[in-house]
């Protein structure tokens, strides 16, 4: 069973999983926010490896890569910065980027690289099940989950298309748009969940949009079996680009309220 | 499963939220393009509105001054000032086909917002287009058109500010209210069935010009060159002529020369990788990183290549070239002084190759260069760069 499965089956409760956006805004800083984004009691990490051009991410995110790339983030550094999570924690490691970076390190060597830095997933926002043949297989091959995205507009007939490819957890994009924090719930998420939960085994992740403890709490409750935060927490990162102890500090302190929500809506 | 592929180039990369939407595209396109109403509606928009056919004009004095027979496909008579609007009528008609409400579009020489907002207009579909600031600056006149015709200019502050902006803003809007909006892309570049699509509603180009040779000429051209930013000219013009025997020259924008890395030359100098929805050949450095552009002119000043292009290259179909920055200035200049007819910057780069392929031709050779747009848009900036206030 992989580290994922392991822990959905494992938990009573719904996931918290905290997005870092790798190398943001440096290396070693991006070390030290994900450690304390670990301590904080997060169940899943997910990494962006940064790209120039992301077309499904808003402008937190987007200054985030930049300043990653500015550093000199390399997918090689994000390889190390896995492999040096990994050496202190068991807990699940998931890898976002964009296609064209797994597509030019050679898709097979990308999954093999990964695995062997110690991640667990990986989601690629801009594969659709239709091109992720390769991408797929390699997962197989290297026992990471890839993860597949299911849209708000999804229709039926593709749900059963990306259900065939999905491993680890199903991402449910929770409103229509691209990653950025947004206040409130869409309509309907209660039915959406129960939906999708007739049709799949897989543990049930909402992401996109989720800002704070209230949306935790309300997505718990409509009966996600994971929560995924992301622009939120790299708008921690980015408000104390300058204070590295501000910055693990507030984060620490942000990520076990999410922790916090997760418990309480359950 | 896989759909979308010239050989082993293009596909379809984008959000899950999208590919629903592309879906939708796909049959509404295929309907349409065998529906005769919607044809004859194409037809007459092109005909009595666009102003086609456009001339193909014979040069009297270039072809005496370079010896061999050089003719211009005019598509810088098109209403609006470039073949743009040969999709941007197709697609508007599209959209309206599919109810959607509002279209929005990239633009990057102003150009295809122009035809954008002409066809918005005329149909009475509202119109938003994503420009990048830099190209704002160096195509202000297009953008002050655009207004004048309804649309609503939104500036893009990312990246390079420049076109491959402009198309992530505008997929990033698409992405935000899908159910709605119509994204009107404006060359054969992006996810399926955009490369496929755009191609159609710009092989009118090459049709034409083939039969209007033959009819000139008696016989087929020698070569046929266009310049290539997404592709979608040069894939209008060389389409219908794949099965004969003409040379396929596709020019691309050489910039500050080659090997000075400031260029937009993607077929000569990139690599194959995926962005914004298709594999393609890109300028991307050795991680899979985009990188930055440089050309006079801003609608080839743009990473990557419609997909058929790069099919078309690897399997030694199409020839692909680059004219710099001062070749394209100098081949503006020429047309201008020689021919009575100010070329769009991005044209004048089809023009420069066409003119250094001329000298090593036969008297008796034909050269066709699509002019794809005309260069009204740009004289601010050649006039800046010629030290001269206007
Ligand atoms: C006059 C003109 N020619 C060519 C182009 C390049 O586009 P494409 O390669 O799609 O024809 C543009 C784009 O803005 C243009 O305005």
């Amino acid at each position: 069973m992989s580290r994922i499965d392991a822990l959905f089956s494992g938990l009573e409760r719904p996931a918290c999983i905290a997005y870092l956006a790798g190398g943001d805004p440096d290396p070693e800083t991006s070390l030290a926010a994900v450690r304390a984004v670990v301590d904080a009691g997060a169940d899943i990490i997910e990494i962006g490896v940064p790209f120039t051009d992301p077309i499904a991410d808003g402008p937190t995110i987007r200054r985030a890569d930049n300043r990653a790339l500015a550093a000199g983030t390399t997918p090689d550094r994000i390889f190390e910065l896995v492999r040096a999570v990994r050496a202190g924690t068991a807990v699940p490691i998931v890898l976002m980027t964009a296609y064209n970076i797994v597509y030019v390190r050679g898709v097979d060597r990308f999954y093999r690289e990964a695995a062997e830095a110690g991640a667990d997933g990986v989601i690629i926002p801009d594969m659709p099940p239709e091109e992720s043949e390769d991408a797929v297989a390699a997962a197989g091959r290297y026992g990471l989950d890839q993860i597949f995205l299911v849209a708000p507009n999804t229709p039926e007939e593709r749900l059963d298309l990306v259900l065939e490819h999905a491993g680890g957890f199903l991402y449910l994009v929770s409103v229509q748009g691209v990653t950025g924090a947004r206040s409130g719930l869409p309509h309907g998420m209660e039915e959406r969940i129960a939906a999708l939960r007739s049709r799949t085994d897989l543990p049930i992740a909402v992401g996109f949009g989720i800002s704070g403890p209230e949306q935790v709490r309300a997505l718990a409750a409509a009966g996600a079996d994971g929560v995924i935060v992301g622009s939120a927490i790299v708008a921690i990162v980015e408000k104390h680009l300058g204070d590295r102890d501000a910055m693990c500090a507030e984060l620490k302190e942000f990520v076990a309220g999410l922790c916090g929500a997760v418990r309480d809506g359950a | 499963m896989k759909k979308g592929y010239f050989g082993e180039f293009g596909g379809q990369f984008v959000p899950e939220t999208l590919m629903g939407e592309l879906e939708a595209l796909e049959s509404a396109y295929e309907r349409a393009k065998n529906d005769p109403a919607f044809q004859a509606e194409l037809e007459g928009y092109l005909s009595t509105f666009a102003g086609r056919e456009t001339p193909l004009t014979y040069c009297r004095n270039l072809s005496r001054d370079l010896g061999c027979r050089i003719y211009l496909k005019r598509e810088d008579l098109l209403h609006g000032g470039a073949h743009k609007i040969n999709n941007t009528l197709g697609q508007a008609l599209l959209a309206r086909y599919m109810g959607k409400t509002r279209l929005i579009a990239e633009t990057g020489a102003g150009q295809h917002g122009v035809a954008t907002a002409i066809a918005g207009a005329a149909l009475g579909l509202p119109v938003e287009v994503y420009m990048g600031e830099v190209d704002m600056a160096r195509q202000r006149l297009n953008v002050f058109r655009m207004e004048l015709l309804g649309a609503t200019v939104h500036p893009v502050r990312t990246g390079s500010r420049t076109l491959k902006d402009a198309v992530s803003e505008a997929l990033r809007d698409w992405i935000a209210r899908p159910a709605e909006t119509y994204y009107l892309l404006g060359s054969a570049v992006g996810p399926h069935p955009y490369p496929t699509m755009v191609r159609d509603f710009q092989c009118v180009i090459g049709r034409e010009l083939r039969e209007q040779v033959l009819k000139a000429e008696g016989r087929l051209p020698t070569a046929a060159v266009a310049c290539v930013g997404g592709g979608s000219n040069a894939i209008g013009t060389f389409y219908p002529l794949i099965d004969d025997d003409v040379r396929l020259v596709g020019v691309e924008a050489g910039g500050e020369g080659l090997s000075t890395g400031k260029h937009g030359a993607t077929l000569c100098a990139g690599t194959k990788g995926v962005l914004q929805g298709s594999l393609s050949y890109l300028l991307q450095d050795r991680d899979g990183q985009i990188l930055e552009t440089h050309s006079v002119s801003a609608g080839l000043d743009y990473p990557a290549v419609g997909p058929e292009h790069s099919m078309l290259k690897d399997i030694g179909r199409a020839e692909y070239v680059a004219a710099t920055d001062d070749e394209a200035l100098a081949a503006f200049s020429l047309l201008s002084r020689r021919e009575g007819i100010i070329p769009a910057l991005e044209s004048s780069h089809a023009v420069a190759y066409a003119v250094k392929m001329a000298k090593e031709m036969d008297e008796d050779d034909i050269i066709v260069v699509t002019l794809s747009g005309r260069g009204d848009k740009d004289v601010t900036e050649v006039a800046a760069r010629m030290g001269v206030a206007i």
